[in-house]
């Protein structure tokens, strides 16, 4: 099976993907306001400052919104459709895209995840997201899919109450 | 101030391809097919044309048609890169070059192989530049496509609104019954029912197939000249009364957006050409708003003020955006029925409408102004607000 695509880091973003690769997640941080932001940008969007740094994110959040996928629109997901693609809106207030393994009936808007690692070979790894307060997940295959997709237990979420 | 431009240049020209799937002619024959016939439309001949906009998705250059029309004498030329609403934001340049004196009659042309070279479905789209951060930080995880962006804002509108399947459903008939009334349509002879919306396969949720525009070959153009000059050419000149674009905040992202529900590149533009025509969403008799996905139309009508933040959905029930209805919607079958050229086949259709030259089956009774949307990359937008000139 083809692998996934794989980012190509830029001088301004390659301290996101070194970090993942040491299994730790950071957003860029103001040094003025103190503010997060993501995608990664030179300047900060809220008081334009240029200087900033790589702080540590708490690595949880909740589904902002998502889509269960069931065309293969690349080689890497023939056979695997269909698939959940999340956006998670983090605790420090930005947001980012994951897939998700859970069974995408159990997948709803504001339900909590919670950051994982995938090791995608050379060094290199892939900050995602899991549904969170269920057991740890089992063991993941060499394309980073459970062992098996986990059950509903567990899954407390809210559809209501969204701003 | 920007109310110096309303009403001070007028679309003499149209040109169309046939609506296909399938062809052998390049992207840059079907397009210089296009031109050539809306600069005939005009009354004009290639000599006359000075200004020339290439749509950039379609990656023909300016240069492509001074050689292949002969254009002597372009003194002005403008490529932008906002996606779907590049169509409009290119008349709102030919129009400044225009009432600027720039230029005297400016060609504005799109156009694509969508089915036979850069289909979607099978990820043969040119990336564009502002792809770039998408492509590192959502590609790696399975967001490939623009069905899988625009899926996210349109699940969190039902979420937040009660928006439901079926009203995107309400959006795909509608489309449908009037391509039903259009020979060019490349759905002319092919009917819907809400049953066969909710019947279609899913591609990515909420988006069926018939949420999805279609993927087909075809190219349109237009001249655009002074109010002036219009008044000596051949049909009855259609007035750019309003015409603006917009830019979301972000515009390199749909995740990072304050409100991923709102159109918001959209909505600037429309507040802007608004102002400078000079009227309101009630004025308006068919709206052509770039359908690339239904939700789209639904998420349009609220950008544009047609109704309230959440009110889309309940708005397009009933057959109120179809053939007959209060508001009609792409009246030609828009990116869902017609064909996918852009969004300048619903620029095309805006102008029939106001010159009454549309098919009498669909023609909208009494049409003195259309608005025409575009949309593009991640909700960048772009607005005209066109008026039926005098005769």
């Amino acid at each position: 099976m083809q692998g996934r695509p794989l980012p190509e880091p830029s001088p301004l973003t390659a301290g996101f993907w070194e970090a993942a690769a040491d299994g730790r997640l950071v957003l860029q941080r103001c040094d003025a306001c103190g503010r997060h932001r993501h995608y990664p940008q030179h300047r900060c969007p809220h008081c334009r400052e240029a200087a900033w740094r790589w702080a540590a994110a708490n690595g949880r959040g909740r589904i902002h919104s998502f889509t269960v996928t069931h065309h293969a629109f690349h080689p890497a997901w023939t056979g695997r459709t269909p698939y959940v693609v999340a956006t998670v809106q983090l605790d420090e207030g930005v947001r980012v895209v994951t897939d998700m393994d859970e069974d995408p009936a159990i997948v709803r808007i504001d339900a909590p995840v919670e950051v994982f690692f995938e090791d995608t070979g050379g060094g290199r790894a892939l900050p995602r997201f899991r549904i969170a307060g269920r057991p740890a997940s089992a063991p993941a295959d060499r394309d980073g899919r459970p062992a098996a997709r986990r059950g509903a237990a567990d899954t407390h979420t809210t559809t209501e109450g969204n701003t | 101030m920007p109310g110096d431009l309303a009403g001070r240049c007028a679309i003499v020209g149209t040109g169309q391809t046939p609506y296909t799937r399938g062809t052998d002619r390049s992207t840059l024959q079907l397009q210089l097919d296009a031109a050539e016939r809306a600069i005939a439309d005009a009354g004009l001949t290639p000599a006359d044309i000075d200004a020339v906009m290439p749509n950039a998705m379609s990656e023909r250059i300016a240069e492509d048609f001074i050689v292949e029309l002969g254009l002597p004498d372009v003194a002005y030329t403008s490529t932008h890169h906002t996606g779907g609403a590049s169509v409009l934001s290119a008349v709102q340049s030919a129009c400044l070059a225009v009432a600027a004196g720039v230029s005297r009659h400016a060609l504005v042309v799109a156009g694509r192989r969508g089915y036979s070279a850069q289909r979607v479905s099978t990820s043969q789209a040119r990336p564009e530049r502002v792809t770039a951060t998408v492509g590192e930080f959502e590609k790696p995880y399975g967001a490939i496509v623009a069905a899988q962006w625009f899926a996210q804002s349109a699940q969190r509108h039902m979420h937040l609104y009660g928006t439901t399947e079926e009203q995107l459903g309400h959006v795909a008939v509608g489309c449908r019954r009037h391509a039903n009334l259009n020979p060019r349509a490349y759905m002319h002879g092919r009917g819907m029912t809400l049953e066969d919306h909710r019947r279609s396969r899913m591609i990515t949720t909420p988006f069926r197939l018939f949420d999805c525009s279609l993927e087909t070959d075809g190219a349109a153009a237009v001249v655009i000249t002074s109010v002036e000059r219009a008044a000596d050419l051949p049909h009855r000149p259609v007035l750019v009364r309003g015409i603006a674009e917009g830019h979301g905040d972000p515009p390199t992202s749909i995740t990072q957006k304050h409100d991923i529900t709102v159109l918001d590149g959209l909505r600037s533009a429309g507040r802007r050409a608004f102002r400078m025509a000079g009227l309101r969403p009630a004025d308006i008799d068919c709206a052509q708003l770039y359908d690339a996905f239904t939700w789209f139309v639904i998420a349009s009508l609220e950008a544009l003020g047609f109704c309230g933040p959440g009110e889309g959905g309940p708005f397009v029930e009933d057959g109120r955006i179809g053939p007959g209805g209060a508001l009609p919607v792409n009246t030609h079958g828009g990116l869902l029925s017609e064909a996918h050229v852009s969004g300048m086949n619903h620029l095309v259709e805006a102008v029939h409408q106001l010159r009454g030259t549309a098919e009498p089956q669909r023609l909208v009774p009494g049409c003195e102004h259309a608005l025409v949307s575009n949309e593009g990359d991640f909700f960048e937008g772009s607005v005209a607000i066109l008026e039926r000139g005098g005769r």
